[in-house]
């Protein structure tokens, strides 16, 4: 393990990743429709501004504008040709400002779901996604990337083309699910089944966990069903949003407050995280109260699920589907089929 | 795989458990199977109509039921979906020559600036699986896309759809349009995509939110009954 995120987790006990890109680039000036990809090249000074503003305030890992990078979701926009250049412009807009930095500053190529669902239910195939996650990789890791950092994936499938798509390249992963419909991913995926997930990829992440989903209290949920049951050397990744979406006047703003993703942070520390960053709604001032209150946090051991609800509000769901719920009987079935 | 005993012969099976078998089936994503039951009712002379309610989407209802309920993922119900489509190639035509009574017709489409598409085409699939008539047009419709499909087609239903924060108030651009239009009340309106909820829902006017795709059937059913039942006094 050679790769500059494993060399830092060595001297460092946590790290903050940084806050939201999608959200950050609406308020500058990103019109709705507009892939953030196409920034890499229109308005690089924005990108670079963006990831500037997470490094000062405190981010050890900056994500690239890449996450809609494979050519899958660019087709939507007829840029499926520019694949490999958006993702390699991405990286090095991050890695120009991570190399400005005075302590080191980790660049993580953002790669997000395709949009598609795959075989048998969909039209995916598994050989056709790798492919299409390989252009995007080589485009980050030539642009300078450390690590490819898969996020807000639901399916399995998609997690292991990703991850083949790392092993045939030689790219160091990093991979977070969304679990955001009752404490699973959209596909069904448990926290605790996520983690036992970990030893059957074609290859081993450095870190993996949960990003983006639906509000602080139940990402910490999921937190606590990934480290769970696994080895003490798996490093666990928590980024959740900024709280939940509310409308106000016309307009829709994440309720979360800096405070309240400060107390987010040490939670997650103490629910086994070492990578904690935010999500959507995270903006520099979140990032720096988290900042601030990690480096003043003792760590108080895992939070209890009361604990966590008394201390930032209530779960979205009564459970998450880890458990004794996850054996509830099923529905019972007739006499069976034919072979 | 099931033992020699437990080998069933759906056309051996008597009506009322041939379509429980047909529910089994469905639950199980098993499109051959769902397509020679389709088969097996009409050669014993139901119409398509019946085959359509009480075996394909009485099917999908408890599949809906169970996906509510998080027993059944999206994967297991796009599986289902799949079966009920092969049902429904051998329907369809039957079903237009004999002029049987629809499930309504819903337009649906993710908004303007909005370019996610999954749960839009789960409820697309779910809604078509419950035997509704689904018009797609896609990702990122302007407020023309949407009028002059409903009007168009016909529709009883609009369904938006959209994930960014940035795009939910566009819904109500939609809605403001169709008031201002004098055609707001012809149309059955419901919303939906992971920012959303009730609260948001309501403010702007929508008939319902809907939480997922199988809140999205059974609120789609609910509010055709009512409209049927409007248009029928």
């Amino acid at each position: 393990m050679t790769n500059a995120l494993s060399r830092l987790l060595k001297t460092r006990e946590w790290l903050m990743a940084d806050g939201a890109i999608g959200t950050n680039l609406f308020a500058m000036g990103l019109e709705a429709g507009e892939p953030p990809e196409l920034w890499n090249t229109d308005h690089p000074d924005r990108i670079r501004a963006l990831h500037q503003g997470f490094v000062d305030a405190g981010s050890d890992i900056i994500l690239t504008n890449s996450f809609g990078g494979t050519c899958y979701r660019l087709k939507l926009h007829n840029h499926q040709d520019r694949a490999f250049e958006l993702n390699k412009t991405a990286a090095e807009l991050a890695r120009d400002v991570a190399d400005r930095a005075q302590r080191p500053v980790i660049v993580a190529g953002s790669v997000g779901p395709t949009g598609e669902i795959f075989e048998p239910v969909g039209t995916l195939c598994m050989a056709d996604a790798v492919t299409a996650f390989e252009e995007q990789i080589r485009g980050l890791m030539e642009g300078g990337a450390d690590v490819i950092w898969a996020e807000t994936i639901s399916s399995e499938e998609e997690i292991i083309a990703i991850a083949q798509a790392c092993a045939n390249l030689d790219a160091p992963l990093c991979a977070t699910l969304s679990f955001d419909t009752a404490g699973r991913t959209m596909m069904g995926i448990t926290s605790t089944g996520y983690s036992g997930m970990q030893n059957g990829l074609p290859v081993r992440t450095v870190a993996y966990g949960a990003n983006c989903g639906t509000g602080a209290p139940d990402l910490l949920r999921t937190v606590l069903g990934l480290s769970e049951t696994v080895s003490s050397d798996a490093v666990i990744i928590a980024k959740s949003n900024a709280g939940i979406p509310k409308y106000v006047n016309g307009v829709i703003e994440y309720d979360g407050t800096p405070e309240l993703m400060a107390q987010y942070a040490c939670l997650a520390r103490d629910a086994g995280a070492r990578i904690i960053g935010g999500c959507c709604g995270t903006r520099p001032e979140h990032l720096r109260a988290m900042r601030a209150a990690m480096e003043a946090h003792t760590l108080a051991g895992r939070p209890s699920l009361d604990k966590i609800q008394a201390c930032i509000g209530a779960f979205s769901s009564q459970d998450d589907g880890t458990g004794d719920v996850a054996t509830a009987p099923k529905r019972e079935r007739r006499g069976r089929r034919r072979a | 795989m099931a033992d020699e005993e437990d080998e069933i012969i759906l056309s051996e099976l008597n009506d009322d458990e041939l379509v429980l078998q047909m529910h089994d089936d469905l639950y199980d994503g098993l499109k051959d199977e769902i397509s020679e039951g389709v088969n097996i009712l009409l050669g014993r002379g139901w119409t398509p109509y019946d085959v359509l309610t009480k075996a394909l989407v009485e099917g999908m209802r408890i599949v809906g039921i169970d996906f509510r309920d998080g027993i059944l993922f999206v994967p297991e119900v796009l599986l289902a979906a799949n079966a009920m489509k092969s049902g429904m190639h051998i329907l369809r035509p039957l079903l237009a020559e004999t002029g049987a009574p629809k499930q309504g017709k819903m337009v649906i489409g993710t908004v303007k600036g909005d370019i996610h598409d999954i749960g839009k085409n789960l409820v697309g699939m779910m809604m078509e699986g419950a035997g509704f008539d689904v018009v797609d047009l896609g990702i990122n419709n302007p407020v023309e896309n949407y009028i002059e499909a409903i009007e168009k087609e016909d529709a009883d239903i609009l369904g938006m759809s959209a994930l960014l924060t940035t795009t939910m108030p566009y819904m109500k651009v939609v809605i403001d349009e169709m008031t201002a239009k004098g055609i707001r009340e012809n149309y059955i309106v419901l919303v939906g995509g992971a920012p959303l909820n009730e609260e948001f829902g309501k403010a702007i006017g929508a008939d319902a939110y809907c939480r997922d795709a199988a809140v999205a059937v059974e609120t789609a059913k609910e509010f055709m009954e009512h409209r049927k039942h409007n248009q029928t006094a």
